[in-house]
């Protein structure tokens, strides 16, 4: 149970999208040298090497895809692989679970990596008065105990099959034991480079380490250099006159030019980034299922592809598990635009017609205004007549998401169907957009705690199948679209055939994974 | 007492005075933002309790008149506070080495003062060369030209002379690099390139100003009687203007001078944003979206005190050029 081996749809979906519109064939061996360049967005003047309070691509690229590592990691086919822990092991229960740790790893500044460093990272999460992100993740831990100097043991409250994929977080990044306050000043870890210059909000460069543990397999660049450029067409700018070597997020608007540009090319990956419009289902009319259903019914998934993403997406199917998952129900009959079926939905909640009003905000994600009047058009013809109220974009999240009963949102999605589930879809949970409860379906709150402790994949995959299509036909969300995440990269830049699509830029880790062509 | 230095302390004094009541300003403005930094900071996981334990721990929660005063003395005593983001970073570090604002304030403020001083390096005496010329050569083509092409570049948006030069200086011929890379521990040479580029646009964008002011301000006085007997004396019109028209032609120039300069220093965003140059705009822009309101206040008052601190500059060199201001009966 070391090694599960997940998402082999990735190799033949996503992956070929990604070879195809790379258009080389990338065969060409890794080597070593040069200075990665990349201009990236996403950084905030008030970044620090602190991961619990990381948000955003620019600290996820340079902590744990450059500085740090964590216990495991996903690999770009979305399989799972030791990071700082070679192995793993864990009780039929799923309760217990013991690491192993590599031997003979170093920290920046020369201190071995060991089982205490382990514990003291975790408890960072948990200490009083700290803020973070990772906090449920660690909080289900109930006993870290050392057993050697390279051996940890997990005790969990509940048991967990996916425990080794949440150490994957990049919140949940490894520092020295005694040493954390001086790691987080200076950016001290154990990855593949250390910290030459940070200047938060601006710049990041570091060099790479001698003799690391990934040996030649990783880490091709002796030096990278992260420019923070929040701003998009500066980025594109920088791309195209040769600043930078690599840039994420791509306006859509403005791919063509960018495609046009013969010593540049894009990589697009479909992950689990999602579009969505929660409806609060203890609240009127949506806690009538058939509301719901008409809504779902409503709403043009293809047009909003086509037209919000500019074709840089798929529809969804109003479940948050997405193509980047292992379980994904990729055979489950597609819900599509049916005026009628939503009259008909209308009727059965004894409705002829159906006033409501939609919050949205361009803070939910770039072009949610748009979608929700494209929603407003279509469904019309339903006999439904969603009022577009337009929300600011300051305090959104404190005041329209979560309080509004019918809203935009996003969601980047996770990497196990259990994760996003207990994140935003069981019963009690605070980011439970939907308000989905006991109250709504039973079946899926005892299905969600019975297959997080089930070891056996065959009967995982058949019960977050029944989950997706339990939340499809009743749940709250209105998920038409995955969004692609979107890059591009020079041409001296050469990176692996598969690319992963967890995060952006190669889930953070482009500094391990490219290198010089 | 000598007089300049009379007026140069009234000067001082009426500028304290001006802060202060700026200052008060600032903070009933700050104060009426929707939206709190508890609320921008926590994002997508506010609850009512979190918010209120950030609003308690930042004295948030306090009366208004109250959290006037305690900010007023401390800026008085020279301690801008400590930015909201630290204050939570090292709530949860524990005690930590802290970064109070004027320590993030000062590397940004640093960049932005060489940008606008490249930019005056090359704007002002160009400004006022083209001004002096245009009015030797004034209703010339010479003159329509260059009014032409100032007024021009001061009509079009910022971003958009920042692209054409982008495109003319970056993309078709690589000279200039598109972004300015700045870091700490940069060569000055290095920096003086990056730089080049917003500081081109920049000149673009004030030149016409100081341009007009100088043509205006010297035209107005080729009229007066000491002119015509310059001319006269058979003195060349360039003389003329140079020697005899521009002394007396400084103080407005000098005011409209200061003006620009001011503008250098507060509002470039624009342009920062566009070269990704790390100035003080692109901090203060930051503040203001997650609310760090000791940060925001503190730009405000730097952006007012280079406002007043210029003027009164102009206004004193409009003084030391004017003898009869500068001996006063």
């Amino acid at each position: 149970m070391t090694r599960i081996s997940r998402r082999a749809l990735l190799t033949t979906g996503a992956a070929a999208g990604v070879l195809a519109a790379s258009g080389l064939p990338l065969r060409a061996m890794p080597k070593r040298g040069g200075r990665l360049r990349a201009g990236l967005g996403g950084a905030n003047t008030s970044d620090s090497w602190d991961a619990r309070t990381h948000s955003d691509l620019f600290m996820i690229a340079a902590a744990q895809g450059t500085v740090f590592d964590s216990l495991t990691e996903v690999k770009a086919d979305g399989t799972l692989t030791g990071e700082l822990a070679e192995n793993w092991e864990a009780s039929a229960d799923a309760k217990t679970w013991t690491f192993n740790l590599r031997q003979g790893v170093t920290f920046h500044n020369g201190k071995a990596f060991g089982a205490d460093d382990v514990i003291a990272s975790l408890q960072m999460h948990v200490a009083e008065g700290a803020k973070s992100a990772a906090k449920p993740i660690v909080e289900a831990i109930t006993d870290m105990k050392k057993i050697t100097d390279h051996q940890v043991q997990f005790t969990l409250k509940a048991g967990n099959a996916d425990f080794p994929y949440l150490l994957s977080d990049y919140h949940i990044l490894m520092y020295p034991a005694g040493q954390i306050e001086e790691a987080i000043a200076n950016g001290i870890g154990t990855g593949l480079y250390s910290v030459v210059s940070f200047e938060p909000g601006v710049r990041m460069v570091a060099k790479r380490v001698d003799s690391h543990y990934k040996g030649d397999a990783a880490g091709h660049f002796d030096e990278v250099e992260y420019i923070a450029i929040n701003d998009n067409t500066a980025r594109m700018n920088a791309l195209m006159t040769g600043q930078v070597e690599a840039i994420n997020r791509i306006d859509f608007k403005t791919e063509a030019l960018l495609k046009a540009n013969p010593m540049v090319r894009i990589q697009e990956v479909t992950g689990n980034q999602q579009y969505t419009f929660p409806m609060l289902t203890n609240v009127a009319p949506f806690n009538d299922v058939n509301v719901r259903r008409a809504l779902k019914f409503a709403i043009n998934r293809q047009e909003m592809v086509d037209k919000i993403l500019l074709g840089h997406g798929r529809v969804g199917n109003d479940t948050p598990i997405g193509p980047a998952n292992q379980y994904f129900a990729s055979d489950m009959e597609q819900t599509a635009y049916d005026p009628d079926k939503a009259k008909f939905y209308l009727k059965e909640a004894g409705l002829s017609s159906l006033d409501i009003d939609l919050s949205a905000s361009n803070a939910a994600f770039e072009g949610a205004v748009d979608a929700a009047q494209l929603y407003q058009a279509s469904a019309k013809s339903a006999g439904i007549n969603i009022n577009v109220v337009q929300e600011p974009s300051d305090g959104y999240w404190s005041n329209v998401w979560l309080k509004k009963p019918f809203c935009a949102c996003y969601w980047s999605g996770r990497a196990t169907e259990d994760w996003m589930f207990a994140t935003a879809y069981e019963d009690g949970v605070p980011w439970n957009d939907t308000q989905w409860g006991r109250e709504d379906s039973e079946r899926f709150q005892d299905l969600l705690v019975t297959a997080r402790a089930e070891l056996d994949s065959n009967k995982r995959r058949d019960m977050y199948g029944e989950m997706q299509q339990i939340l499809k036909d009743d749940g709250g969300v209105v998920l038409p679209m995955f969004a692609n995440y979107v890059q591009a990269v020079s041409n001296k830049i050469a990176n692996p055939d598969t690319v992963g699509n967890l995060w952006q830029m190669d889930n953070a880790r482009m500094a391990e994974r490219w290198w010089m062509a | 007492m000598n007089p300049v230095l009379t007026i140069i302390l009234q000067r001082l004094a009426l500028g304290l005075l001006t802060l202060l009541i700026v200052s008060f300003v600032i903070f009933t403005a700050v104060n009426m933002l929707p939206g709190d930094f508890a609320e921008a900071l926590l994002g997508q996981s506010a609850t009512p309790e979190a918010v209120a334990a950030i609003r308690k721990d930042l004295n948030l929660d306090q009366p208004f008149f109250v959290r006037y005063f305690s900010w007023l003395g401390a800026m008085l005593t020279g301690d801008l506070g400590v930015s909201y983001a630290q204050l939570n970073f090292q709530s949860n570090m524990g005690a930590s080495t802290l970064k109070t604002v004027a320590d993030q304030i000062a590397p940004r403020f640093a960049n932005t003062m060489f940008l606008a001083g490249v930019t005056a390096c090359i704007a002002v005496p160009f400004a006022v060369t083209l001004g002096v010329l245009a009015a030797l050569y004034r209703n010339s083509v010479f003159d329509k030209g260059v009014n032409i092409a100032t007024l021009t570049s001061i009509s079009s948006p910022e971003f958009f002379l920042a692209y054409i030069l982008v495109l003319f200086l970056a993309v078709l011929n690589p000279l200039l690099p598109s972004i300015a890379n700045i870091y700490q521990g940069i060569s000055f040479q290095d920096r003086l390139v990056a730089t080049l580029l917003p500081a081109l646009t920049l000149t673009l964008v004030v030149t016409a100003h100081m341009m007009r002011m100088t043509r205006a301000a010297i035209i107005s006085l080729l009229a007066s009687p000491y002119i015509e007997m310059a001319r006269l004396k058979g003195i060349s019109p360039l003389r003329v203007i140079v020697k005899h028209a521009l002394p007396n032609a400084w103080a407005p120039i000098i005011n409209v001078i200061a003006l620009n300069l001011a503008y250098l220093i507060t509002g470039v965003v624009v342009v920062e944003v566009v070269f990704n140059y790390p100035g003080i705009g692109q901090l203060f822009v930051d503040a203001v979206k997650n609310r760090d309101i000791p940060v925001v206040q503190a730009c405000c008052l730097i952006f007012a005190g280079a406002y007043i601190l210029l003027n009164l500059a102009a206004d004193i060199l409009s003084i030391m050029t004017n003898p009869r201001l500068r001996h006063p009966k």
